[in-house]
């Protein structure tokens, strides 16, 4: 297959820019791990697609490029090349979940595998705790052949889990017997659910009241870990350095500012308060407790539920500057924050538990 | 009014693991081109991940150990952000919430007796790299050589009170971490450096007084000036009013013999700390634990008391052996091979110490072969090699440390000769060819006979017992 790869991967012989000014024209002295996964597998890199600005924004509209736009409404290019057939499939990082927000609006399928399952060894850092290498495909089946290549233990990435961990991704059982609908996101899943009761599965509602907090949480540690991940670049070693300044603190600060875009820097200052001594406990360390209850809630649910289904997306388009990316991203923060593989097809967003990818994809052929 | 001084030490110690902490970088270089040792990950790059050294934990475990401390079952690593252009991804990774050892005790010893002194906590983090100032092309640079080479800090409580105690903590530590042989700790090499919190009070009272902090102190002398330095300027502030005593961070100019007040941009801020989501949580399980407990050393004491009890040595011998831990397996080994525990002694403090003291090193540089030493031992003892033969042999073997005493004595013509016939040769030889020295010697000057002795010594390179080579010398003598 030829693979399109986002350019929060690193690439030896393409240049990698996190869709920012600070680097454009960076290049890696190593390629991702993933690449080698994929080659070793057959499959053959097609080229690269443009993200936002470290990749957390709704499409790529904050890329150093600019946004792309179509009829009025934003568009996504690693989706874009996928339904051209420029690539059969893309491989993209879910920072905060663009690539769901992308499939849905597409068309296409986007499965992001529990975290720990696929190596993120040579990606751009961003949000560390739960960005995820994930898949944007046009079939199911062509994602299932991108998972088994790219699914595995790592031992260049201190987060990868055991291999035993990775096989049942792979291997695990794709029974589906009870779903439920998380109704505190709203939205109208009556066609999926549909689908799903005709198909023999139960489909349940449930409140579902506290996985509407993963919002603010995942935010407050989205951009804690942003504005560390990125202080690396201040025009010293490499990328974009200011042409005036004098003395190391106005070098710092004007390459910052000149190549830094606003959406960024808004985070960056988020992130960087939700850290202060003053904040720590009060924002970063309420946030990480907020992670655990959710994680439980799940957990719970998943005792009695094979998955969960919820919107990937508040509307079918966004038109240009009329959208918040983060009160968007409350659709897909849950599975962000908890590290929880999901799916998005037929245009809405299904979870599960840890593993239970072939749950998803499951589900993902009955949806699509 | 009697004041007494408060110190707590923030000590950094360089670990002596082969790779940096989180990358396969090499930890060593001393000496090295700048930038040699450095990848993507050591030097801020986007993209690798941290995978910990597990070897640095054992380390840092080890020294908790040695220190007394308990040991946290599971440790953590957490982000310190700040910019400073040695420090390439603008935050160290460094241990905040769960450090790996907390809570020890040191006894140390002066002057005035022994002491404990506690320790708040050790942990383990990464270097920052060095700046390189060029101040003809008024430029700096960057060498991310010692970036992510693996460190701990030792945190005391205050519970020093003098310059000599201060020295006397950090000989100990220095001691006990070159014991289990987890650092080097020689303040010349940067691989131990010294941040000192002081405030002073009055005599017994427990109330702490206003606290400044020297950071990177590398040198114990400066370390001791600084304190008294410190001291007086403390009591005349509040004695005086010369000044108003403000918590801050100083700077030591050990040249000037002063402190001066950081800018407070040098030194405010807000660290930022948080855990490193990339660092799993290091669990240290009990097979773990009990692997590194049965891999510590013998302390300095329990083997001072053993040398005596054991091998019977003096006090001051086993007190000057366990000074050091590379001089006490120099003579545990010569004695496992020669067995005479004082030689061994008497060998490896008196003729090592007069080598490295010759050479300029100390007893932790010490690379001789322990059982080289024994044979060599060996040979003098059973009088196939004389004493200042010996001694030259040894000085060889700081030069090769494969070297074979036996066989470099062959080699070298240094065997003793029992061949009376060849002594009696020479002697008469060098007696015939000297009459004045025999009359001389004849009239009374018994001089004269040390020089006739001293000529036959030489002629037989050394080789020869000198009680025979003298019976056999009277006798021509005398005979003429
Ligand atoms: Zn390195």
């Amino acid at each position: 297959m030829k693979i399109v790869l986002d350019d929060l991967l690193l690439t030896k012989d393409m240049p990698t820019t996190a869709g920012s000014r600070m680097l454009a024209g960076y290049r890696s002295l190593f390629d991702a791990e993933v690449i080698a996964r994929l080659q070793a597998a057959g499959h053959t890199v097609a080229g690269k697609a443009a993200v936002g600005e470290f990749g957390f924004d709704l499409l790529g509209e904050t890329s150093a490029d600019g946004a792309l736009i179509a009829n009025g409404a934003l568009q996504n290019a690693a989706a874009k090349s996928v339904k051209a057939r420029k690539a059969d499939a893309a491989i993209c990082m879910d920072v905060n979940g663009y690539p769901r927000r992308a499939a849905a609006q597409s068309g296409l399928i986007s499965l992001k595998p529990t975290y720990g399952t696929v190596s993120r060894f040579g990606t751009i850092p961003v949000a560390c705790s739960g960005e995820t290498v994930s898949i944007l495909a046009a079939s199911v089946a062509d994602c299932r052949e991108v998972l088994r290549a790219v699914v595995g233990h790592d031992d260049k990435d201190g987060t990868s889990l055991p291999a035993s961990d990775c096989d049942r991704v792979l291997q695990g059982a794709d029974t589906v017997r009870k779903v439920a609908v998380l109704d505190v996101f709203g939205g109208d899943l009556s066609k999926a659910e549909q689908i799903l009761t005709e198909n023999g599965v139960d489909v349940c509602h449930v409140d579902g009241k506290i996985f509407a907090a993963a919002r603010a949480a995942w935010n407050i540690l989205m951009s804690a870990e942003l504005c560390n991940n990125v202080s690396r670049y201040d025009g010293v070693k490499y990328g974009y350095r200011a042409q005036n300044f004098t003395g190391i603190d106005e070098l710092y600060t004007n390459s910052r500012t000149e190549a830094f875009g606003d959406l960024l820097k808004t985070v960056i200052l988020f992130g960087s308060e939700t850290l202060s001594t003053d904040n720590y406990m009060k924002v970063y360390d309420k946030a990480l407790r907020v992670r655990r209850v959710i994680k439980e809630a799940f957990e719970a649910l998943f005792a009695e539920y094979d998955a969960v289904l919820l919107p990937a997306v508040s509307a079918m388009t966004y038109a240009p500057d009329t959208v918040d990316p983060f009160v968007e991203n409350g659709y897909t923060a849950p599975a962000s924050i908890t590290g929880l593989p999901a799916v998005v097809a037929g245009g809405v967003q299904v979870i599960g538990n840890a593993f239970s990818e072939n749950v998803l994809l499951h589900i993902a052929q009955l949806l699509s | 009014m009697q004041y007494e001084t408060v110190i707590g030490l923030e000590v950094h110690v360089e670990l002596a693991t082969n790779s940096k902490i989180f990358c396969s970088c090499s930890a060593h270089s001393f000496g090295a081109e700048p930038n040699a040792h450095v990848c993507p990950a050591c030097c801020g790059m986007p993209g690798m991940l941290p995978v910990v050294n597990k070897r640095v934990v054992d380390y840092g475990m080890k020294a908790g150990l040695m220190l007394n401390c308990d040991i946290n079952r599971v440790t953590t690593f957490d982000k310190k952000s700040y910019y400073y252009p040695d420090l390439p991804a603008a935050y160290q990774t460094t241990q905040w919430f769960a450090p790996v050892a907390v809570n020890g005790l040191v006894e140390i010893e002066t002057s005035k007796g022994k002491k404990q002194v506690r320790i708040k906590q050790i942990h383990m983090e990464e270097d920052a790299g060095k700046l390189v100032h060029d101040i003809r092309e008024d430029t700096t640079h960057v060498d991310y050589n010692r970036t992510s080479v693996p460190l701990i800090e030792i945190v005391s409580q205050p519970d020093l009170s003098s310059a000599e105690e201060v020295e006397a903590y950090l000989e100990r530590l220095k001691t006990l971490l070159r014991y289990a042989k987890v650092a080097e700790c020689e303040m010349a090499h940067g691989t131990m450096r010294c941040d000192v919190n002081l405030s002073v009070r009055p005599a017994g009272s427990d109330v702490l007084g206003v606290r400044t902090e020297m950071k990177n102190m590398n040198s114990v002398e400066a370390i001791k000036r600084a304190i008294e330095y410190e001291t007086a300027r403390h009591i005349d502030a509040i004695e005086n009013h010369t000044e108003v005593l403000v918590q801050e961070t100083r700077r030591w100019d050990d040249i000037k013999g002063k402190s001066y007040a950081m800018r407070t941009k040098e030194t405010a801020g807000d660290y930022r700390y948080f855990p490193d989501p990339n660092v799993m949580p290091v669990v240290i399980d009990d097979e773990w634990f009990d692997r590194i407990k049965a891999s510590l050393p013998e302390f300095p004491e329990v083997k001072r008391a053993r040398y005596m009890d054991e091998y019977g040595l003096t006090a001051y011998d086993a007190e000057q052996l366990t000074k050091s831990i590379a001089l006490c397996e120099c003579f545990e080994a010569a004695y496992s091979v020669c067995k005479n525990a004082k030689d061994a002694a008497n060998w490896s403090i008196s003729e090592v110490m007069s080598i490295l003291n010759v050479r300029k090193m100390t007893y932790d540089q010490l690379n001789i072969n322990g059982h080289a030493l024994g044979e060599l031992i060996l040979l003098v003892s059973e009088g196939k090699v004389g004493r200042a033969n010996g001694k030259k042999i040894l000085a060889a073997m700081f030069e090769d440390t494969a070297l074979q005493p036996l066989s470099f004595a062959e080699a070298n013509h240094m065997i003793m000769s029992n061949d009376t016939g060849l002594i009696e040769s020479v002697a008469k030889a060098v007696v015939e060819a000297d009459p004045k020295a025999v009359s001389d010697y004849k009239s009374g000057k018994e001089k004269a006979l040390m020089a006739l002795f001293g000529k036959c010594m030489k002629e037989l390179k050394g080789n020869c017992d000198p009680q025979t080579l003298r019976e056999i010398l009277v006798n021509i003598v005398n005979a003429q």
